[in-house]
């Protein structure tokens, strides 16, 4: 999967709403949109739409959307 | 490898009670509405129903009153029954186990076993598991599990992951002895690797009370709590659930070979509305066959299940023959699921304290 398609289901997944400022250098845990809640929400997605389990700490371990995008490779 | 087969015992009945006194969520303070929404409908949870804990309604009462109501339906003789269960981590005292109080509370024989087990969210899976197994062989005929959890009682006001969560509840079942029964099918699993995922630090041995114990700390996003609240890492708990309970649920469908197409429905622990609903589709059950009260009554711990059964399915337990999937799984980490089929079972009107 390419890089802009993670990034329209991450966009969808969170229900972010300006999403033409979302990039791959996007720091997300500094969006509005960002919460507790969130963190499951991706869990749930990666599952969904990779089928791969991903934890709360490599989501932690994250900066950027890049990076979650990254994790479909590596885990 | 604890997959269990346990035959001979039938469920007579089930009754559960709730503290009357209701919290609901939209008038939680301590968040812009905003936030609170998105995590009302995320969650599910628009209200619990939560005792205040001065000590005058505890999980006990509630489990005492579920029996009591139980017991009059059924029309046992107490002498009979040979082995009380308490299962909760909200006990009246430390020691003596709360299960000899209820012993004597409810009248019952000298006779009568009785001990506690300190479970939360897999509770009822695993003390229906403990109850019916310890009755198998057909030595004790007469039993009542109590399942029942007050755990609003660890949550912190200020910290909105439990806050908004825990609901309090207390249930019984009736077992029997029955030579007719169908066989209860059981997969039980532990992972203590994620103890500290749910935990009240503070109290038990390791870490006794002390001075520190009641001292708010921040945790950033808005969450405060002491060491004597219950803490939660919702997304290791989540990757816990949404990992563990399909395998769990998938191992008792083909270890004992039953066709998913045969159940009546799947009744999950009631967590997370969101996280439930993961899960099932994991398992591809349907919507229809897959009842919900987490939206009225919250998480309620071991009680979860039991309460499900009284609130959803009150008159079809009581007039079919039902076949029924279940899973209980979080605090310990621990998971149970299982494989109950019941028939014309005695179901009390929910009871409220």
């Amino acid at each position: 999967m390419e890089l802009q398609e993670f990034i329209s289901k991450f966009v969808e997944t969170l229900e972010i709403e300006d999403t033409s400022a979302i990039t791959g250098d996007t720091r997300f845990h500094d969006l509005d949109e960002w919460s507790s809640l969130s963190v499951m929400l991706l869990i749930a997605m990666f599952d969904e739409e990779f089928e791969k389990e991903i934890s709360s700490q490599d989501i932690r371990s994250c900066s950027t959307v890049a990076d979650l995008y990254d994790l479909i490779q590596t885990k | 490898m604890a997959l269990l087969t346990i035959r001979n015992v039938s469920v007579r009945g089930i009754a559960a009670c709730v503290p009357r006194r209701i919290e609901e969520n939209a008038d939680y303070q301590y968040l812009d509405s905003e936030t609170l929404a998105k995590y009302i409908s995320t969650v599910g949870v628009e209200r619990r129903h939560c005792a205040i804990h001065d000590g005058s309604v505890c999980t006990s009462d509630l489990c005492y009153a579920s029996a009591e109501k139980l017991l009059g339906e059924l029309n046992w003789n107490r002498e009979e029954i040979g082995l009380l269960t308490f299962i909760s981590h909200t006990a009246d005292y430390k020691l003596p186990s709360t299960a000899c109080i209820l012993q004597d509370r409810l009248g019952l024989s000298k006779e009568c076993m009785a001990f506690d087990s300190p479970l939360g969210c897999s509770g009822f899976v695993y003390g229906l598991s403990m109850t019916a197994g310890l009755m198998q062989t057909g030595n004790i005929r007469k039993a009542l599990l109590l399942v029942g959890n007050t755990q609003s009682f660890y949550a912190s006001p200020l910290d909105k992951s439990t806050a908004l969560l825990f609901g309090d509840a207390g249930s019984a079942v009736a077992l029997e002895y029955d030579t007719d029964s169908a066989p209860m099918q059981f997969h039980l699993q532990s992972d203590g690797s994620g103890a500290e995922a749910l935990m009240v630090p503070d109290g038990g041995c390791r870490h006794p009370f002390n001075e520190q114990s009641l001292l708010m700390e921040d945790f950033g996003e808005g969450i405060r709590r002491t060491s004597l609240h219950e803490k939660m890492d919702g997304g290791a708990v989540f990757t816990f659930a949404l990992f563990s309970v399909p395998k769990s649920l998938k191992k008792v469908l083909t270890e004992f070979n039953i066709d998913s197409a045969t159940i009546d429905y799947l009744l999950l622990h009631q967590a997370n509305k969101f996280l439930c609903e993961s899960i099932r589709k994991k398992v591809k059950i349907p919507e229809d066959k897959t009842p919900y009260n987490i939206q009225d009554y919250g998480n309620t711990s071991g009680t979860s299940i039991p309460l499900l059964m009284v609130t959803n399915l009150h008159n079809e337990l009581q007039s079919k023959h039902l076949r029924l999937l279940m899973s209980g799984f979080g605090v310990g980490l621990s998971l149970g699921s299982a494989y109950i089929e019941t028939k014309n079972l005695i179901v009390p009107e929910l009871i409220q304290l």
